[in-house]
């Protein structure tokens, strides 16, 4: 209040919003002054499960709302969709087996999610999820939003990546950066306040698990090494309870429930929940009544613990590979963070602590850590936050496919980003006049072992004898871990054609004809609102002029008077079935000033009435 | 309005890395402070000299990456933006570059008209003639289920780690003539070409320590394929 701002021109400040779009549930937050804050909803809730349905109105719904239909209408729900983004059918095939994706039968390179009827890709069904926390942010900030920074997990490839930045503007945010979750949650924790040292961030969520080594020095975050699997959470360890819990109910009620969405749904919540609470108490109960029949079945920490050994035991390979990669024993790691629901269970805390040998930090909350650091990225892009400053690396390595299906590396994995490789390249026939270059990502020496990233096609080449053209090709990842490709005739000088054709995902034009359509969509529902509301309107004052013709009032108008009423009725009534709105709304406004005297006569009658103390209909 | 003019036309020289420029008189009167040039060690600020201190190259990179990085500019226009980006990118392939003894040389090398060429790495040097042929035996035998071979195996790798160390220090000694000597004279050639010499064996002896480590570890060396856990 009160105080002078300058403002030089054109820069916009609106706020910048920190999201974590989480596997299992989603996050928004923002700068408040000088700490980051959480965003909650009208009800207080912070958390919005990232869950989306398809309501009865074909619009697609997200969070809590969302989980409810998810127990009544799995049909036309879905969760942890985070698995889907940037992968193919192929890549999903074990996913199938355990999570209830609808995948439609023409999904090819991008997948397609049945929802009811319809079909959607993973961005847009992430999309409404942002949508809702965009929704939730600008009720709480009280202004428009329209900037973020997402998180993603450290070790998602390009693909994964892109199809998250695509959610981004399928909901109408510009994503200014996407963050690595880890290094967001090392953000939030204001370990900068020791001026040096090494931490390690373990991050264990719902679906993903990454770690990542990083170098603090005066506000740096330099980031040393990450390692990761995009298929490996919480998620895992509910499989495994849920497994056993159907094997139970199988032999106690004598009917397999896998078959039935809602039953699986419901027992998933039980399994989760008696998961949760082990995390605090040496035994819980899963619990189901359904269908008029019950389920129990107690479950101790001994052998809950048995049973997750294998799954937490998958993520400290990760770990020893990343300490490799940033040459480091465990011993010079000075602080160890913990992010993500699934670090709350002692076992994987304990795994964590005899790896690290240290104890590690647990003072924020696993669940906000990684809103609140993406929040605090935000605010260094807006420029609020000036001391910090984030270095962060690519997970993996990118290369080219040369002769013989092998792969010649240009940007090894845990090079800081932005980087860049410059490649030169030739034709192989005499007047060739495109160049075909297949990019890889990926520590295999193989194409095959390799996740292909794209094609680059380097078109309209000046046509001469084999081997003279010289094409120098520059990949450059950004500070997003994305890919971008240029490219120049060295001969010329010439910018050159470069096309693109993504493996995985949406091509630019499909990210814009969606955006078109929800446009055009909006504009759609926008229109079809209106008719139905001066439909209401024509429908009232028709009803208030039928009722006034019955009147003692309506005999006092003169006949002009009462034609000029019927003929407005009649213009209304012609135009009411239209899918104009203007024109109803015009008939109403004419019919409305037909009525004025009768309206004045009624008053008048009425007051009379109420002056002789009789009921006036 | 004509300094950013300047600095485009700069910026898409930037392109030939790798080649020799002659823009660097001009930088300064484009941009002040600090000059950005897509030379490495004009980069950094740093002498055109192969023994490197690495506490301020790295004290280089973080006040370097302070004024470069892209999260400084994203309120800034789209020009100022792939500026930032385009120093950013030179200033960490650089400080990946300049941070290894190895790749720093292969660097300078090449800068300096020396091109490293990949094949030369297959010719066997010499003096490794007869390790390497007795190796090669022994890897076959490891292959066909020899495990009599694994302690022969194991032997080899610590004798030629023990060699990649003596050209380490062979190469830091030459890297010191060369940084006594004045540029581009005989003297700093003739370093020039011994350095190349001794890569082109590190890089080979190196290759042999991978193939040890394959047929020693075959299971280390399929964990390292991350992508089968993608």
């Amino acid at each position: 209040m009160g105080t002078f701002q300058i403002d030089f021109g054109d820069e916009r400040k609106s706020t910048i919003v920190g999201i974590d779009l989480g596997t299992t549930n989603s996050l928004v937050a923002y700068m408040d002054l000088t700490s980051p804050r959480i965003v909650e909803d009208a009800n207080g809730q912070k958390i919005v499960p990232s869950v989306v349905s398809l309501d009865s109105s074909g619009t697609l719904i997200a969070g809590e709302p969302a989980r409810e239909m998810l127990m009544t209408h799995p049909e036309r729900s879905i969760y942890s969709v985070k698995r889907l983004m940037g992968r193919g059918v192929a890549d999903v095939q074990s996913e199938l087996k355990l999570f209830p994706f609808r995948i439609a039968e023409d999904s090819e390179a991008v997948i397609k999610v049945k929802l009811g009827g319809r079909t959607f890709t993973p961005p847009e069904i992430s999309a409404a999820v942002l949508r809702q926390l965009k929704a939730n942010a600008e009720a709480a900030l009280q202004a428009p939003v329209t900037e973020a920074v997402i998180t993603v997990p450290a070790y998602f490839n390009d693909a994964q990546r892109q199809a998250t930045k695509d959610a981004g503007r399928l909901a109408g945010l510009e994503v200014l950066r996407l963050v690595n979750e880890p290094t967001a949650a090392s953000l939030a924790y204001g370990l900068d306040k020791r001026k040096e040292g090494v931490i390690a961030v373990y991050d264990f969520g719902g679906g993903t698990f990454d770690i990542s080594i990083l170098r603090l020095h005066d506000g740096i975050f330099e980031v040393l090494a990450t390692n990761g699997d995009t298929h490996l959470g919480g998620d895992d360890i509910d499989n495994l309870l849920l497994r056993i819990a159907l094997e139970d109910v199988q032999s106690e009620w004598g009917e397999d429930l896998s078959s039935d969405p809602e039953g699986v749904q419901r027992l998933r919540r039980a399994v989760i929940r008696a998961k949760e609470e082990l995390s605090f108490v040496p035994s819980a109960i899963i619990e189901l009544a359904y269908h008029g029949k019950t389920y129990q079945r107690a479950i101790d920490r001994e052998l809950f613990e048995r049973l997750i050994a294998p799954v937490v035991e998958r993520t400290l390979g990760p770990c020893r590979a990343c300490l490799e990669d940033a040459k480091l024993t465990p011993e010079q790691i000075d602080e160890v963070v913990l992010v993500g629901g699934s670090t709350r269970i002692p076992l994987v805390r304990a795994a964590v602590e005899r790896l690290f040998k240290a104890k590690p930090h647990t003072d924020l909350n696993p669940d906000e850590v990684v809103a609140l650091g993406a929040a605090v990225q935000a605010g260094i892009l807006s420029g609020d936050v000036e001391d910090k400053l984030l270095l962060d690396v690519t997970p993996l390595s990118l290369g080219i496919e040369t002769m013989g299906g092998v792969v010649s590396k240009l940007i090894h994995r845990n090079s800081t980003i932005p980087a860049s490789a410059t490649e030169s390249f030739t034709t192989a026939v005499d007047g060739q006049r495109n160049v075909l270059i297949h990019v890889l990502q990926g520590e295999r020496e193989m194409v095959r072992d390799c996740r292909s990233l794209a094609r680059f096609e380097l078109k309209d080449i000046q046509p001469m004898p084999a081997g003279l053209a010289r094409i120098e090709v520059r990949f450059l990842i950004d500070a997003n871990g994305i890919l971008n490709v240029t490219a120049r005739d060295t001969r010329t000088g010439q910018e050159q054609t470069v096309e693109v054709k993504p493996s995985y995902g949406l091509s630019e034009e499909q990210v814009e004809a969606m955006i078109l359509e929800s446009f055009e969509k909006a504009e759609e529902d926008m229109r079809e609102r209106q008719v139905r509301e001066a439909r209401v309107e024509a429908d009232n004052i028709l009803a208030a002029t039928e009722k006034a013709q019955r009147n003692e009032a309506w005999k006092a108008l003169t006949a002009e008077e009462r034609a000029a009423i019927d003929s407005a009725k009649r213009g209304l009534q012609s135009v009411y079935h239209g899918n104009d709105h203007r024109a109803i709304n015009e008939k109403i406004e004419v019919l409305n000033k037909a009525t004025m005297a009768l309206a004045e006569n009624m008053m008048n009658t009425a007051v009379r009435g109420a002056l002789k103390g009789t009921k006036v209909d | 309005m004509r300094h950013v003019v300047f600095f485009l036309a700069f910026l898409s020289s930037l392109w030939r890395r790798g080649q020799t420029q002659h823009c660097r008189s001009a930088i300064f009167f484009v941009m002040p402070s600090p000059s950005i040039s897509n030379n490495y060690f004009e980069f950094f600020s740093l002498e055109r000299k192969l023994g490197v201190d690495g506490d301020v190259l790295q004290k280089r990179f973080y006040e370097l990456s302070r004024q470069w990085h892209p999260d400084r500019f994203s309120r800034k226009s789209a020009q100022e933006q792939a500026q930032a980006l385009e120093a950013t990118s030179i200033l960490n392939d650089g400080y990946r570059t300049l941070k290894d003894p190895v790749k720093r040389a292969e660097y300078l090398l090449t800068e300096e008209g020396f091109p490293i060429g990949e094949q030369r790495s297959r010719d066997v040097p010499p003096e490794l003639l007869e390790e390497v042929f007795e190796l090669n035996m022994a890897l076959e035998e490891l292959k066909s289920g020899d495990e009599s071979a694994r302690p022969q195996l194991e032997d080899a790798k610590r004798n030629f780690v023990d060699l990649r160390a003596g050209v380490d220090e062979e190469l830091e000694k030459l890297f010191r003539k060369y940084d006594a000597a004045e540029s581009q004279s005989e003297t700093a050639k003739q370093a020039l070409h011994e350095i190349r010499g001794a890569l082109n064996r590190r890089r080979y002896i190196e290759n042999l320590i991978r193939d040890v480590d394959k047929a020693l570890h075959p299971a280390m060396a399929a964990a390292e394929s991350i992508e089968d856990r993608l």
